[in-house]
């Protein structure tokens, strides 16, 4: 078991190592000279060469990257030159909106997705699998960004009952109030594609031996569906869920950008517009480490739970 | 197992019998529903400078706000421009820059997938930490970031997309390949003398088209609403250019009153979209793969 967490974290290691080098080459693939487009064309000569200065530009590219990595080590990746602060604290407090919005969305989307798969894989092929079927394809085709404008169209405009955008943070139930809209529209992009992969492994769990064993026994249909079936598909479909985070990521950037939340997908979409590199190589690094720790806990997770994996792999 | 405990074993199997047929049908059915709506959607996208009732940038001062009518079918923007004209090249271009930045990843990640596959070793490795890195970012976030780097523009989706798209198919066909591999008309082929490259792509690499072809078809899906996406964003195509992205982010200032600017091209876009994801339906169900919407 021990040595299968270590395996695993050497693993990353070189995933690690190339995400960061990914991270730094963005400033050294901007065709022409970074500083000039961060400050304009009418900047003068003497400010140009203070920002090459602070950004490293004149040194050489290998001792660039070797301080671009001392940085990254300890979490200093200089000053954003959008938000005057220091990058990790700007990407710190968003990060803290993103991850509760996701949370929420997370929530909300195994809220929808956990009835309607067990109504699908219990009814399967009929006409409640169909609808599932036909459901997932509407949401899946549906762009979120319409999506939430829609939402917000309706639930905002014509309703009322929430904000049509911008987040409060004065207290945790103000903040989810503020949420909720984005957090609906991001669980429903995210719910398809959880019902279907829990509705599979519903089915292959559902023709176990165990289960008829347990219905042999004359235990509820209840109490096997949701006291064994469902507790095993759950395991299958966390996994699934942390596999496709990138996915979830890609959906969280654009609703933040829909509702006007100050997360990390408007900070990242600023820093594009107002080409502070800094702040770019910080966010793609957070993102890429984000969904390499998440692979990484899913699986060691998956492994604990299940010992024939860690059996598995060592051969 | 359940086959021999039923009571009447006959008559279960005359069931499943009609299931399966009726299943067969159903996806059938599934194939030839998405292929149409698909099909006719594109044909007016395809004859848009012929069909268009107005032209793409054709702007109208006088008649600006106009809701939904016989003269413009989707109303009208903030500029008088024809809603369903501008929907009509919209879906045009959507089309276009989907079909390349799907099917160009398919091909490059294929052959790599396949080589890794085939020959393990250090080109296993090396193939399969490019693509856990690529994936280690979320795609819009690398596509955003290419774009921080050359521009906003579709150049920069076209290069963001080939950069990362290669590695989901990469990533199919090397798990494909790992069982063709030990197939036994693979291990004949090898004992006929043949060429490793003669194995490779006239024996193997049309065994993994399958998997591939069907994930294709939901990653239309996806491209389109990533494309859409970045353009929403305004780092992807450009005002005044149409495009679906484009379009309802143009009408969102004006959404309380003119809604139809925003909420029908995305009604297009929706259906575009389960047409595609119909066919996938069909096709995975005839091809016996499982339709999925993420690999």
């Amino acid at each position: 078991m021990f040595s299968y967490i270590v395996r695993r974290i050497i693993q990353s290691i070189p995933v690690l190592l190339l995400v960061t080098l990914g991270a730094f080459a963005v400033i050294i693939l901007v065709p022409g000279d970074p500083a000039q487009h961060m400050l304009g064309y009418n900047a003068t000569p003497e400010s140009l060469r203070i920002l090459r200065e602070q950004l490293g530009l004149d040194r050489p590219i290998s001792q660039q990257f070797w301080e671009f990595f001392q940085g990254a080590v300890v979490g200093d990746f200089g000053e954003s030159i959008l938000k005057k602060e220091a990058v990790s604290i700007v990407v710190g407090e968003r990060a803290i909106v993103s991850i509760l919005l996701l949370g929420y969305s997370v929530f909300i989307a195994l809220f929808v997705s956990l009835p309607i798969a067990t109504v699908s894989a219990l009814r399967r092929n009929r006409w409640p699998d169909h609808l599932l079927r036909f459901a997932s394809m509407i949401t899946f085709a549906m762009p979120s960004f319409w999506l939430g404008l829609l939402l917000a169209l309706w639930f905002g405009l014509h309703l009322g009952w929430f904000p049509v955008g911008g987040y409060s943070d004065s207290n945790i139930s103000s903040a989810l109030y503020t949420l909720t809209l984005p957090a609906i529209t991001i669980g429903l992009y995210l719910a398809p594609l959880l019902a279907r992969s829990l509705r599979s492994s519903l089915i292959e769990e559902l023709d176990r031996d165990y289960v008829d064993a347990a219905r042999g026994r004359g235990f509820t249909e209840t109490r096997v569906i949701g006291g064994h079936v469902l507790r095993n598909s759950l395991i299958a479909t966390v996994t699934v869920l942390s596999l496709n985070v990138g996915y979830l990521l890609s959906g969280t950037v654009i609703v933040e950008n829909v509702f006007a939340i100050p997360g990390l997908g408007t900070l990242i979409v600023d820093a594009v517009m107002q080409r502070d590199y800094p702040l770019i190589q910080a966010l793609t690094l957070f993102f890429g480490v984000a969904v390499i720790i998440t692979n990484l806990l899913a699986d060691l997770s998956y492994a604990v739970l299940d010992p024939r994996i860690r059996l598995e792999r060592k051969r | 197992m359940k086959y021999l405990l039923s009571h009447n074993s006959r008559s279960v199997g005359d069931r499943l019998i009609r299931r399966a047929s009726a299943d067969r049908r159903w996806s059938r059915f599934s194939l030839y529903l998405g292929l149409t709506i698909v099909g006719f959607i594109s044909l007016a996208a395809i004859l848009a400078p012929w069909i268009a009732p107005y032209g793409e940038r054709e702007i109208d001062l006088l008649s600006t706000f106009q809701p939904p009518s016989f003269k413009h079918i989707l109303g009208t923007d903030d500029m008088g421009r024809d809603v369903f004209s501008r929907v009509l090249y919209g879906v045009r271009l959507d089309l276009q820059v989907v079909l390349v930045i799907t099917y160009a990843p398919l091909l490059i990640g294929m052959f790599l997938g396949a080589i890794a596959g085939y020959f393990g070793g250090w080109i296993d490795t090396v193939i399969n930490r490019a693509i856990d890195t690529v994936m280690a970012i979320p795609f819009l976030v690398l596509v955003i970031v290419v774009v921080a780097i050359i521009g906003p523009g579709l150049e920069g989706v076209f290069i963001g997309v080939m950069g990362v798209g290669w590695a989901l198919y990469a990533r199919l066909a090397r798990a494909d390949m790992l069982v063709i591999r030990e197939e036994q008309y693979i291990l004949a082929a090898k004992g006929l003398g043949y060429s490793t490259w003669r194995i490779l792509f006239k024996h193997a690499v049309p065994n993994l088209l399958r998997s591939s072809l069907v994930f294709s078809v939901a990653d239309i899906v996806l491209n389109m609403v990533l494309l859409a996406g970045v353009s929403y964003l305004g780092l992807g195509v450009q005002p005044p250019t149409a495009e679906l992205g484009v379009i309802i982010a143009d009408g969102q200032p004006f959404l309380l009153y003119a809604w139809w600017i925003t909420t029908l091209p995305g009604l297009v876009f929706v259906f575009l979209g389960i047409g595609f994801s119909l066919i996938g339906d069909g096709l995975a169900d005839m091809l016996g793969e499982e339709f999925k919407l993420t690999v």
